[in-house]
């Protein structure tokens, strides 16, 4: 693609610059070729004009967990809903979840994984491995191959690893490569039958509790591994007051840490279960309201670096079952920004600071050249109306699965165009 | 025929306690009262469920809340069947909503459902037609429980405003115990729970209730003494560290039960576990254990439950007139 598309009459909104400011910019194929005051004397004729009328333009989003269904799981997502799902959200790079059918914890699967989404993904889809083969806990994978062979980063999923030998291996090994553990941070023996949070509300329903410790001890066993390996290490997914403080302290301590969330932990609350809501059973359970503030708080101090939208697309069958029978997860590709603007709408979070985490912190997490509005960046791209008055629709999404939290909740914000290297590949109708 | 005036019941479902206010649990167990009687004359069969269906789906092992249903049902005049899926293949959860929908093509009255989640029968009142009786669901609930149990007090002492009520035992994982904190606190009686910390669930005391770790202090001037079922699997050191301990800490026999008024009322959902939760000889005080009486009352108060969800009317048979 050598074609020029001039991005008129924007707001631009770059968190790696601190830009906030109205302009142009001009993609050329798939790079960003220039931004900033372009065409106050007219855009040239060899380019194609997309005008944004004043709406916000930013970076593509990074989304750095979603299950995309495929291999094994195709009949709750494939990587063409998924990643349609994700140009609907503006996620314009997406890190598929190794918690697949096989597992990947294989090359080959990295390799089946990468041409599957050269040839049916909408957005740029990358692979992550699991940390031990199996995910069972026990042996570490080949990380430095993996490593190589294109995953970006470790996970076990929703899975932590218990022995802590284990963990420590793997982060200590997988600095060797630079390679990023991404951890599940839950004791299984203190989430025993638990559902949902251990509190007033799981009495009364009559479900099993998981208490916040279960989360809290596994992270700050984990900060004592990475401060012991050096090894680069994120929490993929914290829910807890606790562990923002715990990540808060091991920032201050100098260690080379990051954490992530999911926008269901700082948007609602475990009240969310209400009758036994299947939907919104999630892993780390919904907390309680002051876990909820506290996250919020840590978004907003920096102690939490990113949000991913923890995607896990399930099918009725899974969901419609008794609360504990039920699977865990939520769809999450085309409302985690939407959900996000909510902190903006609130005052939480300026504009600036919640796409930093969707875009420059998860970029520099994972070392992308994306994610940002510069020369010679790749040209991903979102242009988005913070202010549209909507209602989300599940049933509208493009995911194949529907098992939303948030469905039929009223929002502010519209992604209006979605562009990947050069090229739209969602616009609103 | 009728002496009491037909009052409205707003109700299809009973799923819980918490959709009962505290004037219909009372009208509840005024009907259930007129129960008690007829089921005392010979001729027991009544025709206010007559052609109606009842199906009793329970996918947990019970023998006397089956029986009562059943016995319920048939009494009213209902055809009931019984439906055990307890160690079928249709046991799984899975299957729970195929089940219900398979059912209710059959367009019963009323599903009576047991089942070992909580919120089962929650989830199976929004796929079926007719009216829905939680007979046990998880840890969550069992109205009817509770209900039989007010009734059982309201006879024997005439009222629940006022009096104390220890629950003892695994109120962790005790369907019972949460139905009865609910009925009783809503009808103005003081609950405490007695138990080991292991074997209560978070945040109880949010439930209205006074916790007490020892049954000295927890059963100090109580008018009712209400002991639950220990599950044996849950005493080999996980909850608590063997039977032996537990029963000399806090199962219920002469010494423990001193503290208590002295003509405190015994009470257990049963099955009992002799010498585990309770001395045999407290259980089997005539003067003391309505432990057998409760099963009596649990007939009458599941006909008034039945009768009251399948007419929506609080309405006194007219049988009841004629005696």
């Amino acid at each position: 693609m050598t074609g020029k598309v001039a991005y008129t009459n924007a707001r631009l909104l770059d968190p790696t610059s601190g830009t906030d400011s109205r302009g142009d910019l001009l993609t050329v194929g798939d790079t960003i070729a220039d931004v900033g005051e372009l065409f106050s004397a007219g855009v040239p004729d060899d380019c194609t004009v997309v005008d944004c009328a004043g709406h916000c333009l930013a970076p593509g989003l990074i989304d750095m967990m979603a299950a995309l269904g495929e291999p094994g799981r195709e009949h709750k997502e494939t990587i063409t809903t998924g990643t349609r799902a994700a140009a609907a959200g503006g996620i314009t790079t997406v890190v598929a979840s190794p918690d697949t059918r096989p597992i990947m914890d294989e090359i080959a699967l990295i390799e089946f994984l990468d041409r599957q989404a050269q040839t049916s993904g909408v957005v740029r889809v990358l692979p992550a491995a699991t940390i031990t083969k199996g995910m069972a806990g026990q042996e570490m994978t080949e990380i430095g191959l993996l490593a190589e062979a294109g995953a970006v980063l470790f996970t076990d999923g929703y899975r932590s690893i218990t022995n802590p030998q284990v963990l420590r291996r793997a982060l200590s090994y997988a600095s060797t490569f630079g390679a990023l553990i991404a951890h599940h941070t839950e004791v299984p023996e203190l989430v025993g039958d638990g559902v949902m949070n251990d509190s007033e509300t799981a009495t009364r329903l009559g479900l099993g509790g998981n208490p916040a410790a279960a989360e809290t001890i596994m992270l700050e066993r984990d900060l004592r591994i990475a401060e012991l390996t050096g090894g680069r290490y994120h929490a993929a997914s914290i829910s807890t007051a606790d562990s923002v403080d715990a990540m808060r302290q091991a920032k201050d301590k100098g260690l080379r840490v990051t954490c992530g969330v999911a926008p269901y932990h700082f948007a609602l609350n475990e009240n969310e279960v209400g009758h036994y809501r299947t939907f919104t059973k999630v892993s780390p359970p919904l907390r309680s309201e002051s876990d909820r503030e506290a996250i919020v708080a840590g978004l907003a101090d920096g102690t939490i670096d990113i949000i991913a939208s923890h995607h896990r697309p399930e099918d009725p069958e899974a969901k419609r079952l008794p609360f504990a029978q039920a699977a865990y997860g939520a769809v999450g590709l085309e409302t985690a920004f939407l959900i996000g603007l909510e902190l903006y709408h609130k005052g939480q979070l300026p504009l600036l600071d919640l796409l930093a985490r969707l875009t420059a912190g998860p970029a520099a997490i994972l070392s992308l050249p994306q994610g940002r509005l510069a020369r010679g960046a790749p040209a991903d791209l979102v242009v988005f109306n913070p202010d549209t008055p909507a209602r989300i629709d599940a049933e509208g999404f493009q995911s194949k699965s529907k098992n939303s939290p948030f469905d039929a909740r009223p929002i502010q914000g519209q992604v209006l165009r979605t562009v990947v290297a050069g090229a739209t590949v969602f616009e609103a109708a | 025929m009728t002496s009491l005036a037909a009052t409205p019941f707003p109700h299809r479902h009973l799923l819980g306690i918490e959709d009962l206010s505290a004037d219909e649990i009372t009208a509840l167990l005024d009907l259930s009262d007129t129960y008690v009687d007829l089921n005392r004359r010979p001729e027991k069969k009544l025709g206010r469920l007559r052609g109606r269906t009842q199906i009793n789906l329970f996918f947990e092992t019970s023998t006397r809340t089956k029986t009562s249903f059943e016995l319920a049902g048939k009494r009213l005049g209902a055809d009931v069947i019984n439906m055990s899926v307890e160690g079928s293949a249709i046991k799984k959860g899975e299957t729970l909503i195929d089940t219900a929908m398979t059912l209710n093509a059959m367009q019963p009255d009323a599903m009576v459902i047991r089942h070992s989640d909580s919120g089962a029968a929650d989830l199976l009142s929004q796929k079926v037609n007719g009216s829905v009786i939680n007979a046990g669901d998880g840890s969550h609930a069992h109205p009817t429980q509770a209900l039989l149990d007010a009734l059982t007090i309201r006879r024997r002492l005439g009222q629940l405003q006022g009096l104390t009520v220890a629950i003892c035992g695994d109120i962790l994982h005790s369907r019972v115990a949460r139905s009865n904190i609910q009925l009783l606190g809503k009808m103005g009686a003081l609950v405490r729970v007695v138990a080991p910390p292991t074997l209560l669930p978070a945040a109880v005391d949010r439930l209205g209730v006074e916790v007490h770790h020892d049954m000295v202090s927890g059963l100090k001037n109580v008018d009712i003494v209400m002991m639950l079922r220990l599950q044996l699997e849950r005493m080999k050191g996980a909850f608590v560290p063997s039977i032996r301990e537990y029963y000399r800490y806090y199962g219920l026999d002469r010494d423990k039960l001193a503290h208590a008024k002295p003509d405190a009322l015994i009470m257990h959902p049963g099955p009992m576990n002799r010498g585990v939760e309770i001395d045999t000889e407290v259980a089997d005080d005539i003067h003391r254990s309505v432990i057998r009486e409760q099963v009596e009352m649990g007939v009458a108060v599941r006909m008034a439950c039945l009768d009251a969800l399948v007419h929506r009317t609080l309405e006194r048979p007219a049988e009841a007139a004629t005696q």
